[in-house]
């Protein structure tokens, strides 16, 4: 369990803002992903939260390699990803997949299950031979819960949950040891992305794998989750266990994150302390000076504003926390519900 | 089957005093593949003051009722095939075009969920707003710009006055629900229909919308008819729920008593399916299967093929949606047993 399978070094992720089209001129930086620092451990989950706009996504593109890093490093097994290219990324590519997280764009309506599944066999034909193919992906087919029949179906033939499954059998493909998976259930109903969450577990369980998971739903995440990270606006503003996050937050921000979640149970409504943040996540082009949550903050004084908080352990606690006045403070009463 | 139907509605016709009514409601779509039975009888009501939450997953036919009673549902392929929208008694769909349309904004208003599309963006925000109160209230343009700018202070937004001549796509995602918060309100109705407000907004955002058209509706005591999947924000404001499922409300009960007790199992399966704080590392309860096609409802009750409580009789006959104890009713065959057992 104590193996680093990814490390991310100080990862930033900036994406040029143009004016023009002839004489085009970059005015501005979009700071999508701005400093941001983790490990993940062989066979752990870890769940990534945040609203939208926070990096997430972007993050988790950056994980694939499909997009370069602005600065920073993200290592595979000590080995860094960003300066791969040609047999020695293709060969990486096979070790870290990704679960997109819209089932109904991220597969090609022309192709069927089959060959969906299958492509990745056409890109490393070393893991299953050309005669085998068929098999293997009867095999994940059936691994994910889908019937193996329905191999030459089409996309559409499927419902949502189903698409997803496919989406998780193609992942798995290749036997990665690393799946990211970005909002892979936020398009689900609820009863059915309570089957894909369960298919998840069960396949790690199974493989050994470790995920990245990125999801917006507090809960989901939670229960999916070893460790959880909470990102705002391009940082990562707490690192911890699920216990450390959801139990004993320190920094503002994730504090009213998990106040603000509604919880399905009306006898508790009145009884909620909720925190209400105002106003919106500032722009990521000009993200405000020093602690990037200080704008909304109730907690905001001089030093916020100057000084630029760092992911740290602070006193009192015992996970990081990027907050300069970090401390616990008694939250929803969700765990007390049952 | 309307005569044995939800708890409140009589179905002989005559006037109950309720705000808004559907009585026994029966939509089809027909299409080229088919026809697709999406709404199969649904009864319910709001009250003044009331929040009545639709919950159902997609497909189950929350947001056609809706548009059923707005009178925008897309026809072809939406065809109404029986029953009644009742406001203040008075059947709606068996109303002039006209009359329909004095209705709407006045009388019951919608809040959608995609609040870029449902917003025009070749006007401005303050313009789509003052609008209403030129054409509906025969307003002078300066008074109906002073009206739309007290509007848009009134679902807090900063700076109303020069946030008045921005465009849609100006207004981060939250203030474009908050605009079409105040233009639904802007002839303060009765009935304000909120279908999936807060579904395409973040957590700390969604939490600011919900109160804000908590505290609206009380100021107004209107009647409010929320449409959502989220169980979450359901527990938080809603008096009643109405579960629906394959066109049909499947349970009907106070917010208190359906989450303490679910009388369907189909309620039940929901309830448990979704991740707890406080249950983790647990495998989670999910209902089996898949919602049915609506061109090819199942015989008997629509959830018989997955109901883990199923019994031969649920394949052969459709359970009615009949009261159980005081303040419920489900359509279940075996609706006393779940609430009876501990």
């Amino acid at each position: 369990m104590t193996e680093n399978i990814i490390e991310v070094r100080d990862l930033v992720k900036h994406y040029p803002v143009t004016r023009g089209i002839v004489f085009k001129k970059t005015i501005g930086q979009v700071k999508a992903v701005d400093g941001v620092s983790f490990e993940l451990k062989a066979g752990e989950t870890l769940g990534v939260v945040g609203e939208s706009g926070c990096g997430k996504s972007t993050l988790a593109r950056v994980l694939m390699n499909l997009e370069r890093p602005t600065a920073g490093q993200v290592l595979y097994k000590g080995q860094d990803i960003s300066k791969l290219s040609g047999g020695a990324l293709r060969r990486l590519r096979r070790q870290i997949q990704l679960v997109m997280q819209d089932p109904y764009t991220s597969l090609n309506p022309r192709m069927t299950v089959g060959d969906l599944i299958g492509e990745p066999f056409e890109i490393h034909p070393d893991v299953a031979p050309r005669g085998s193919r068929r098999s293997k992906v009867k095999e994940l087919l059936d691994l994910v819960g889908l019937n193996p029949e329905h191999i030459n179906r089409y996309p559409h033939q499927f419902s949502g949950g189903q698409r997803q499954r496919i989406g998780i059998a193609r992942a798995l493909a290749l036997r990665p040891e690393v799946i990211v998976c970005d909002e892979p259930v936020s398009a689900l109903d609820v009863s059915i992305q309570a089957q894909v969450m369960n298919l998840l577990e069960k396949l790690q369980a199974e493989f050994g794998l470790s995920y990245v998971f990125i999801a917006h739903d507090l809960s989901v995440v939670r229960h999916l989750s070893d460790r959880v990270a909470v990102m705002y606006l391009g940082k990562m503003v707490e690192i911890g266990t699920e216990d450390e996050i959801y139990e004993r937050p320190t920094h503002p921000y994730t504090q009213a994150l998990l106040s603000a979640v509604p919880v399905p149970d009306p006898t508790l409504r009145d009884n909620k302390a909720i925190i209400r943040l105002t106003g919106d996540v500032p722009s990521p082009v000009s993200p405000p000076s020093g602690c990037r949550f200080r704008t909304r903050c109730w907690k905001a004084q001089d030093i916020c504003a100057q000084e630029v908080p760092l992911l740290q352990i602070r006193r009192g606690s015992d996970h990081p926390s990027a907050c300069h006045f970090a401390e616990k403070r008694e939250i929803v009463a969700t765990h007390e519900a049952a | 089957m309307s005569e044995q139907s939800a708890p409140g509605a009589d179905g002989s016709g005559r006037p109950s005093g309720r705000l808004l009514e559907v009585d026994d409601l029966r939509v089809e779509f027909r299409t080229r593949d088919g026809v697709a039975k999406v709404i199969n009888g649904v009864t319910y009501h709001v009250d003044a003051g009331e929040t009545l939450a639709v919950l159902g997953e997609s497909g189950s036919g929350k947001s056609v009722t809706a548009q059923t009673i707005m009178g925008i549902l897309d026809t072809p392929p939406g065809f109404v095939t029986g029953g009644q929208v009742r406001f203040h008694g008075k059947d709606m769909l068996a109303m002039s075009a006209e009359q329909r349309r004095r209705i709407r904004g006045e009388g019951i208003a919608m809040i959608f969920q995609d609040s870029l599309s449902a917003l025009n963006p070749v006007f401005t925000v303050g313009f789509q707003i003052a609008e209403q109160f030129r054409i509906r209230r025969g307003m002078s343009r300066a008074d109906a710009k002073k009206r739309a700018i007290e509007m848009l202070d009134q679902v807090k937004i900063p700076n109303a006055k020069g946030r008045y001549s921005n465009y849609p796509h100006q207004f981060s995602g939250g203030m474009r629900q908050r605009a079409m918060i105040a233009m639904s309100l802007a002839l303060d109705p009765e009935v304000l229909i909120a279908d999936e407000p807060t579904t395409a907004l973040d957590v700390t955002v969604q939490a600011q919308i919900m109160d804000l058209l908590g505290e609206l509706q009380r100021e107004r005591q209107m009647g409010m008819i929320l449409i959502t999947h989220d169980l979450g924000v359901v527990a938080d404001v809603a008096d009643r729920i109405a579960v629906m499922y394959a066109g049909r409300i499947v349970e009907e009960a106070d917010v208190y008593d359906l989450y303490a007790k679910p009388a369907h199992p189909y309620t039940l399966g929901l309830l448990n399916s979704i991740p707890r704080m406080d249950e983790k590392g647990q495998e989670l309860r999910t209902i089996k299967g898949l919602p049915p096609n609506l061109m090819n409802i199942p015989p008997g009750c629509p959830f018989n093929p997955r109901c883990p409580m199923a019994q031969p009789v649920c394949r052969e006959k459709l359970p009615p949606l009949l009261q159980v104890g005081r303040s419920r009713a489900s359509a279940c065959h075996f609706a006393e047993e779940l609430v009876n057992r501990d």
